[in-house]
């Protein structure tokens, strides 16, 4: 029953940050002092269409119904949930008539791959780290790795991404300045070719989030260390083994797990910079195409799916935290 | 039986080291209850540390030493010094800290913090005999068996206080060391934390060293106590007749200052306070304090002498 | 008098770590550069072709000049100048607003105070780069740094509301404030005594990270070309070098400077974000 209820609240939550999420954006939009109706009948004659008044009469009108611009401002808000809710995004002015839900069908697998793979590893490289350097914080070696990590963390993403290209890519030929992932194939060549392809986007993921679970944890874990129960462990003659893994770890690993629901948001930020330095072909680098082309279907749906994606995983992380946390769990 | 022979330890602090126990003399004997007295500050915790071996800077022994001499489980007489007890921790002696019920890790039921110290000081004696024995000695100490399966945060002060003196008393030590057992607990469950550890020591026949601030705690329970005062023991005998007759000043000042059923007479309170352990006064420490003072009390420090038959006092007054 | 306070001020520099003395060294450098230098600029850094294309470091041009004939040392003064505008703008509005809205929710309590976090934990999942990139591509080429300012307060006010509501509703528990308030204490005086100085560290803290994140976010949409193309700022000078391909070019200074400029600011804010935070610690721990 309780189960039953946390269930659910989390789920309400869940929908209602989507619909904050929607609604933030959807009215931002409409306070941009922009039209973008305008814009690209703008864009399109100054590219050297010539259109008669009648024509421009009717783009106007067939634009206003693609970005979902007819009606008062109410009559909008509820046809875009409308819309959302079947994930319909009207069609891409990019590559018109594709619609926006396929090309993001296409794209978001890569992100979400590179995603998962960076965010997992630094996680857990980044913990296992941590919990050394809070642990034996008086350590030469511990002192350098926080050090270190102090020193990349607060970099943003698309620099340690150009310094990453300009050294890899660049300077030394290691990796190609844009890369190519071919046709989707299930064989072991397309693997390879698709992990060299990604490397250098991912590993500018992994140095900065890697760092900052450093630095949490280096803080969680020397605080930890410094509890009554600790003491009491090498009290009892427990091993320094024993005493990092029963008492540290599992006691300051909970609130890592609620930090990484935390940051998904800007993680995902981080990538979308990364796929665009990189050309990497996720969403980012339809961002990229959509802010080229004035897509602005494209852009609210890649939007859509961003928020969706990370409430999404904050939610997981959410209905998971009880099975880790035996406290919870218990009552 | 443990002997401290001459002992005095430091605290290494920035502006130089300072002594923290001074020149602590005395035995705790097999199948005593021991009690150390003393206000807050005067060092009695430190000298525990020393004596249950967790000397970690910045505390440090600079002179003497500590001596343990027990019988190990395959019946052979052993004899560790300072530097060597924490080998013999939990089979031979243990402890039981200071705020006992915030010392249980949160993360694991108590069944599971009983298994750990099993597994580690009685390896190789098999899964299902632990669980067989933790369950029984539950059960022998009138322990409920639920609280085996809850997390340290559904039990109650006085039942987490249960639980670590059980996990210390049982892989049956002959040396068990509490830090304030009784404090920050209400009266009531302070009176029965008292009446399981004189059962459990009147059951097993072992050494129980109380360290309380406390005098009525040692009233109730104690054999044998000591009373210490900035760093050293200023008077040590059987507590029946430290309360009946004190002899230093300083425990004469304390026992006064005890209530008395039918007593109606306003107490005296214990006026001043300990004297600071980085400029210590010269002479008897206690002197600025005491009533009874004399010239030579400012000049030369008391020795730790037996004034009667198992009696010990430091005091000027004494020795004439 | 001069010489007590002159030994206080050595007491404070004594007491903080290394981290933070050398993060409070690289920030105080940063603003010395960007609003003292930054008053010598010969002005209009932007205008193309004002100097000679190219040339190496010299004594004219510390930096040397860039493919577009701009000086590169004035044109990174300028940039900072202008990033550092808009982290202090955003940082002092998002905290001053975060903090009133947070402290007003937990002591109001009750309906409002569900409504006003659950919009914090909302925005605060959100990620909110998509979005800034929405807002700054239909601005392309008109938004100013205000408006992009504006747009980076309303993701930033969340989490400092979030944090002065916690300390709002622990100190409302404390039993001193009750009796305090019983005891026919003015209230304002409560505040002004016993809870602000505890928001105020607090929000110091804050105040300093968040210009980490709003010179970062918007040096993100710069390099997209997505803020004011017009307006030198750390990230809109790289969007330029690598418009104009400083990286094919060679031109490291051109695309190096502000990429080190901005890095060593970071570290810099960092540092001193989290040696503040130990040093307020160490100091309530005493």
């Amino acid at each position: 029953m309780r189960l039953t209820k946390f269930i659910l609240s989390r789920l309400l939550a869940w929908f209602l940050t989507i619909l904050v999420g929607i609604t933030v954006v959807f009215f931002l939009q409409r306070m941009m002092p922009a039209d973008p109706v305008e814009g690209m009948i703008t864009k399109m004659t100054s590219m050297g269409t010539t259109l008669s008044p009648e024509e421009i009469e009717n783009m106007r009108a067939t634009l206003a119904r693609q970005y979902g611009l007819e009606g008062s401002l109410f009559e909008q808000y509820l046809d875009t949930l409308k819309r959302l809710a079947h994930f319909d995004f009207g069609l891409s002015m990019t590559n018109y008539p594709t619609t926006v839900a396929s090309m993001i069908a296409q794209a978001l697998p890569y992100t979400l791959c590179l995603l998962l793979v960076t965010t997992i590893l630094s996680w857990i490289i980044g913990n296992a780290i941590g919990l050394l350097a809070g642990f034996k914080k008086e350590k030469w070696y511990s002192k350098l790795m926080e050090t270190i990590s102090m020193c990349i963390y607060p970099i943003p993403y698309f620099m340690v991404a150009l310094v990453i290209m300009i050294l890899m890519a660049y300077v030394k030929r290691w990796f190609p300045l844009v890369p190519s992932f071919g046709e989707f194939a299930f064989s072991w060549e397309w693997l390879s070719k698709v992990i060299y392809n990604s490397f250098m986007p991912a590993l500018s993921l992994m140095l900065v989030g890697t760092g900052w679970w450093i630095i949490s944890m280096k803080a969680l874990s020397s605080n930890v260390a410094e509890e009554e129960y600790v003491n009491y462990g090498r009290l009892k003659g427990l091993t320094e083994a024993t005493i990092g893994y029963r008492y540290v770890f599992r006691n300051s690993i909970l609130s890592q797990v609620t930090a990484l629901a935390l940051h998904i948001g800007g993680v995902f930020g981080g990538s979308l910079m990364c796929e665009i330095t990189f050309s990497y072909p996720g969403v980012g680098q339809l961002i990229n195409s959509a802010i080229y082309n004035s897509d602005y279907n494209l852009l609210t749906g890649v939007i859509f799916i961003s928020i969706f994606a990370v409430a999404t995983a904050t939610l997981l992380i959410d209905l998971i935290y009880p099975l880790i946390d035996p406290r919870i769990r218990n009552s | 039986m443990m002997r401290i022979e001459n002992l005095t330890a430091q605290y290494q602090t920035i502006t130089g080291p300072v002594v923290s126990v001074k020149d602590v003399n005395f035995q705790i004997k097999d199948d005593e209850i021991f009690g150390i007295a003393g206000e807050s500050g005067c060092g009695k915790s430190t000298l525990l540390k020393v004596l249950y071996d967790v000397t970690r800077y910045p505390l440090e022994i600079k002179s003497g030493r500590v001596v343990l001499d027990y019988t190990d489980r395959t019946g052979k007489q052993r004899s560790l010094q300072s530097g060597e007890i924490s080998k013999a921790w939990w089979d031979a002696i243990s402890y039981v800290p200071q705020a006992a019920m915030s010392v249980l890790n949160p993360v694991y039921r108590i069944d599971e913090q009983f298994y750990e110290l099993f597994r580690r000081h009685r390896a190789g004696e098999g899964e299902k005999v632990m669980r067989e024995r933790v369950v029984q000695y539950l059960n022998e100490l009138d322990l409920p068996v639920d609280v085996l399966k809850a997390y340290p945060h559904e039990l109650s002060g006085g039942m987490r206080q249960r639980v670590v003196i059980a996990m210390a008393t049982f892989l049956q030590p002959g040396m068990i060391f509490a830090d304030e057992p009784t404090t920050a607990l209400d009266v009531v469950v302070q009176k029965s934390i008292l009446m399981m550890l004189m059962e459990l020591q009147s059951r097993m026949k072992n050494t129980l060293v109380i360290v309380s601030h406390d005098m009525g705690v040692h009233y109730q329970i104690t054999k044998r106590m000591g009373i210490m005062y900035s760093g050293s023991l200023v008077e040590l005998g059987p507590t029946d007749d430290i309360f009946a007759n004190p002899l230093h000043p300083y425990t004469q000042m304390l026992i006064g200052a005890l209530p008395k059923v039918g007593d109606r007479t306003t107490r005296e309170g214990i006026s001043g306070g300990p004297p600071s352990l980085r400029n210590p006064p010269p002479g008897c420490r206690f002197a600025p304090r005491c009533k009874k003072a004399r010239p030579e009390c400012t000049q030369s420090v008391p020795e730790f002498v037996e004034v009667a038959p198992g009696r010990f006092a430091a005091c000027h007054l004494l020795n004439r | 008098m001069n010489t007590g306070y002159k030994a206080s001020f050595r007491q404070i520099w004594r007491s903080m770590s290394l981290r933070f003395k050398i993060g409070l060294c690289i920030v105080i450098a940063f603003i010395i550069i960007g609003f003292v230098v930054y008053l010598f600029s010969p002005g209009e850094v932007m205008t193309l072709s004002a100097y000679k294309k190219n040339q190496a470091p010299s004594w004219e041009h510390i930096l040397g000049t860039n493919k577009q004939g701009q000086d590169i040392f004035w044109l990174l003064i300028e940039s900072i100048h202008n990033s550092m505008m808009i982290g202090i703008v955003v940082a002092a509005a998002a905290t001053a607003i975060g903090v009133f809205i947070g402290l007003l929710s937990g002591f109001v309590g009750g309906a409002v105070d569900r409504v006003i976090m659950f919009l914090c934990d909302s925005i605060i999942v959100i990620p909110s780069l998509p979005i800034l990139i929405l807002m700054g591509s239909m601005l392309k080429g008109r938004a100013s740094l205000m408006m992009i300012a504006g747009i980076l307060i309303i993701f930033n006010w969340p989490w400092p509301a979030r944090q002065a509501r916690s300390m709002a509703l622990t100190i409302r528990e404390r039993e001193f404030i009750n009796t305090a308030r019983f005891s026919g204490e003015n209230l304002f005086k409560i505040v002004c005594v016993e809870i602000l100085p505890h928001v105020l560290s607090w929000s110091m803290a804050n105040f300093v990270n968040t210009i980490l994140v709003a010179i970062g976010s918007e040096a993100s949409l710069a390099v997209l070309g997505l803020s004011s193309t017009t307006t030198p700022t750390l990230g809109n000078m790289i969007y330029w070098a690598r418009q104009y391909q400083a990286i094919m070019l060679k031109q490291w200074i051109w695309i190096g400077s502000p990429v080190l400029a901005t890095a060593v600011l970071f570290i810099g804010l960092f540092l001193t974000y989290t040696g503040y935070n130990e040093y307020v610690a160490k100091k309530r721990g005493r």
